[in-house]
């Protein structure tokens, strides 16, 4: 059984008060007891300081009047080390001084949290303290119940949890092969076109104030557009010129810094949610949990993974994709357009990518990093399951999902847990270095 | 506008030791990229490794300094090992693909929780470094008008600068030896050396070692250069701007990494300083709505990844590269 329950955190410094939300467990008693006594900061902090409340939200059943989470230690510290601690009062609140204004490290000592609470998201955040200005920053932690369960169904959640990731990073992974396989650039930009996909959904969600679903699939819209616009302006002509594999896989990095910047730049660092489906009541399967919208992830993933893949082996313009990717030159000698059909490529590429981002905004949350924390996956599953080839990202893709989620019952540092991912890529690449569904190519 | 801080600022960064770090990153990445062809996207790892290797023998173990010196070079040969072996014998992109899910997978793991005893956690190391400092010779810093540095970084440029001199003469006589013509018909024809009977694995391996512990030796001296090691500074940003920064000097010169670093540090700290001063104060040059100085610390890096992407699109070579020495293809 897993309950997904939110402690709020905020940290409150004049003007500013800052957001979160992470975890906790024990379904029976709402409020959970500290698992040291907590000893609370009576001395009076006078001046600037940062101001912690840990709330617990109970996966948003709380309602308006969370209880308070005592007894937690908080630390605080900036670039030179630790300036100081406190521990969470009867109110959930931790109050530590600081010198003045610039940026700070807010840490959650996950040790001292009261039994089944956990946090399995960051366990510190960053937080800028400018005095004047008031501003309110979110961010998520996200939370999983450690509660008593049977190993089986411990195991089962984790898989069920894993497609979901896995699903999600196929659809990214599917634009990455598509792209990969029809040009042969490995584009290190990927991942912002997933972040592209979700703060796109965000503006047209929260700034235009449309339905999510709307929103998503205007997002999605955008980018393929945003994929038409791409190779037009900067891959087309770089083709044309004949620029090397390895000069273009460079560009791309160049190009993701960029966008990344730009992200960052008009969408901030927070951490921000769309106005809908954020926080919802998980129905009970039996062996595992799953909300609506998870279900609805699922579903939008499973079916567009279907048509996808049917498109490319049975249309027209999937056969075309398929014979450019396998010999451009003959391809184009048997009088197809080439460069029309790498531009449906990247059209088709980039909003899958933007697909991915949207799902994964409504799963979890929006930053600008998402898409690139999200890259090195992406990768992985690509490669795992064959470079280039369509139904090896979508396998590798949920390989890597489940052994993400699953990892940490068998031994992986539940807060690393992509390292476990990562290494069973390299030991896969040692037995079949062409991946699971790629073709043996001799090389050396 | 205050120009003179502004020119502090860039040619302080440019001689000073940050980028030596990122000259001592860039010499290595020179041997794998530019001379053989590797597309080694790692660094970060190898240098995550000296700089660890250094720390946690010295910190953890409470051995000597030397000895966590001696480690922190043997670090990287190992982890070059232990990656060249699966993957110098596949394609270049996947070498890329393995080596950075590898420096991710260390730096997640050094900065983990469930590690803090033995790498610090998300805090890192620190007090390793007191031999470092009493064999400071410098009693004060130095102002020249147009740059100025503390004497514990005096110190680090004396040694740091000696470092990459030795390295720049080690690459420049290898290259010019028959190992290193091998290593750059390599990078040019694979087939072609392999049929001439040379052992291409082999010189590929010796090849990752080299360029690997060079970016160790650069990894250690992060640690000592700024006495603390901390996960989130070797990310995978780290091995992008040390391939900038050999791009942008050119990649296959000998001097290429050296003088790109200088550049990319002298363009980072001097577009830094320039937005920063342009967005702060009662009445800044770029007014608020336009961009506030969280935003002007981002500027320089869409700079920089514009600046990448120009320099990789109309100037490949760099700027003391020859154009015909990375014409390489990795298809």
């Amino acid at each position: 059984m897993r309950l997904p329950i939110a402690v709020l955190i905020s940290a409150i410094f004049g003007g500013i008060a800052f957001l979160a939300s992470p975890a906790l467990a024990d379904t029976t008693s709402p409020t959970p007891t500290p698992s040291a006594s907590p000893t609370v900061n009576s001395e009076p902090v006078t001046g600037p300081a940062i101001r912690v409340r840990l709330l617990d939200q109970q996966g948003g059943k709380a309602g308006d009047n969370p209880p308070p989470v005592p007894g937690v230690t908080v630390t605080v510290s900036d670039s030179d080390g630790e300036i100081g601690s406190a521990v969470s009062n009867d109110m959930g609140v931790a109050v530590i001084a600081i010198p003045g204004t610039g940026r700070y490290r807010v840490t959650i000592d996950e040790d001292t949290l009261p039994a089944g609470v956990k946090l399995t998201g960051k366990q510190s955040l960053s937080v800028q303290v400018n005095l004047g200005t008031g501003a309110n920053v979110a961010f998520p932690l996200n939370g999983k119940v450690v509660k008593v369960t049977p190993f089986s169904e411990r195991l089962v959640d984790g898989i069920v949890g894993g497609i979901k990731y896995g699903l999600i990073i196929a659809l990214a992974a599917l634009g990455l092969s598509l792209v990969f396989g029809t040009t042969g650039l490995t584009n290190f930009a990927q991942g912002e076109l997933v972040t592209f996909g979700a703060i796109t959904a965000y503006i047209f969600n929260v700034i235009v104030g449309m339905p999510v679903i709307v929103a998503g699939i205007l997002a999605v819209i955008a980018g393929g557009l945003f994929g038409w616009a791409q190779d037009r302006g900067l891959w087309r002509p770089l083709r044309h010129r004949g620029t090397g594999i390895i000069a273009m896989m460079i560009v791309s990095i160049g190009f993701g810094l960029v966008l990344r910047n730009l992200f960052q730049y008009f969408f901030t660092a927070n951490t921000k949610s769309f106005n809908q489906y954020t926080s919802q009541r998980a129905h009970d399967f039996g062996m595992f949990d799953l909300t609506d919208k998870e279900i609805g992830i699922y579903v939008i993933a499973v079916a567009t993974i279907g048509i996808v893949t049917f498109g490319l082996a049975k249309t027209r313009l999937g056969k075309a994709m398929r014979a450019v990717s396998d010999n451009p030159a003959l391809s184009a000698s048997s009088g197809m357009k080439v460069d029309g059909v790498i531009s449906s490529v990247w059209i088709l590429g980039t909003a899958l990518s933007a697909l991915a981002g949207v799902l994964l905004a409504v799963n979890s949350q929006i930053n600008f990093m998402m898409g690139y924390q999200l890259l090195l996956m992406i990768f992985a599953a690509t490669t795992l399951g064959g470079l280039g080839t369509i139904w090896g990202a979508v396998w590798g893709s949920l390989i890597i999902g489940v052994i993400t989620e699953v990892g940490p019952l068998f031994g992986v540092p539940s807060s690393i847990k992509e390292v476990g991912a990562l290494v069973v890529l390299i030991l896969i690449l040692l037995i079949r270095p062409q991946g699971i569904l790629g073709h043996a190519q001799r090389v050396g | 506008m205050d120009f003179a801080s502004i020119i502090d600022a860039a040619f302080s960064n440019a001689f000073g030791p940050q980028a030596i770090v990122f000259a001592l990153a860039a010499i290595g990445l020179n041997i794998h990229f530019g001379y053989t062809g590797l597309l080694n996207f790692g660094q970060a790892g190898f240098m995550a490794v000296g700089a660890y290797g250094l720390a946690v023998t010295v910190v953890k173990g409470d051995m000597p300094f030397w000895v966590g010196i001696l480690v922190g070079c043997l670090m990287p040969i190992l982890l070059a090992l232990v990656l060249g072996v699966p993957t110098l014998r596949l394609r270049a992109d996947y070498l890329a693909i393995v080596t950075i899910a590898a420096a991710e997978i260390l730096r997640l793991v050094f900065g983990s929780v469930e590690m803090k005893s033995v790498f610090g956690g998300s805090n890192g190391l620190t007090g390793y470094n007191e031999v470092w400092n009493s064999l400071n010779p410098y009693s004060s810093g130095l102002d020249l008008g147009f740059a100025s540095w503390g004497k514990n970084d005096l110190w680090s440029m004396t040694v740091g600068w000696t470092l990459v001199a030795l390295f720049c003469l080690l690459t420049w006589a290898l290259m010019r030896s028959p190992w290193g013509r091998v290593l750059r018909s390599i990078r040019e024809d694979e087939d072609a050396v392999r049929s001439l009977g040379k052992n291409v694995f082999s010189y590929k391996m010796q090849a990752l070692i080299l360029g690997g512990f060079i970016g160790g030796v650069g990894g250690m001296f992060y640690a000592v250069k700024q006495a603390s090691v901390v996960p989130s500074d070797y990310s995978t940003n780290l091995t992008f701007f040390a391939y900038t920064a050999l791009l942008l000097g050119g990649a296959a010169r000998v001097l290429g990494p050296v003088v790109g670093s200088m550049i990319f540090w002298f363009l980072i700290s001097g577009l830094g300083e320039f937005f920063s001063q342009a967005t702060s104060g009662v009445d800044p040059l770029f007014p608020n709505w336009f961009m506030t100085d969280i935003q002007a610390s981002l500027v320089r890096y869409i700079l920089m990844g514009l600046g990448l992407m120009l320099l990789m699109i109309f100037r490949p070579q760099g700027i003391f590269g020859d154009r015909r020495e990375i014409a390489i293809d990795g298809r």
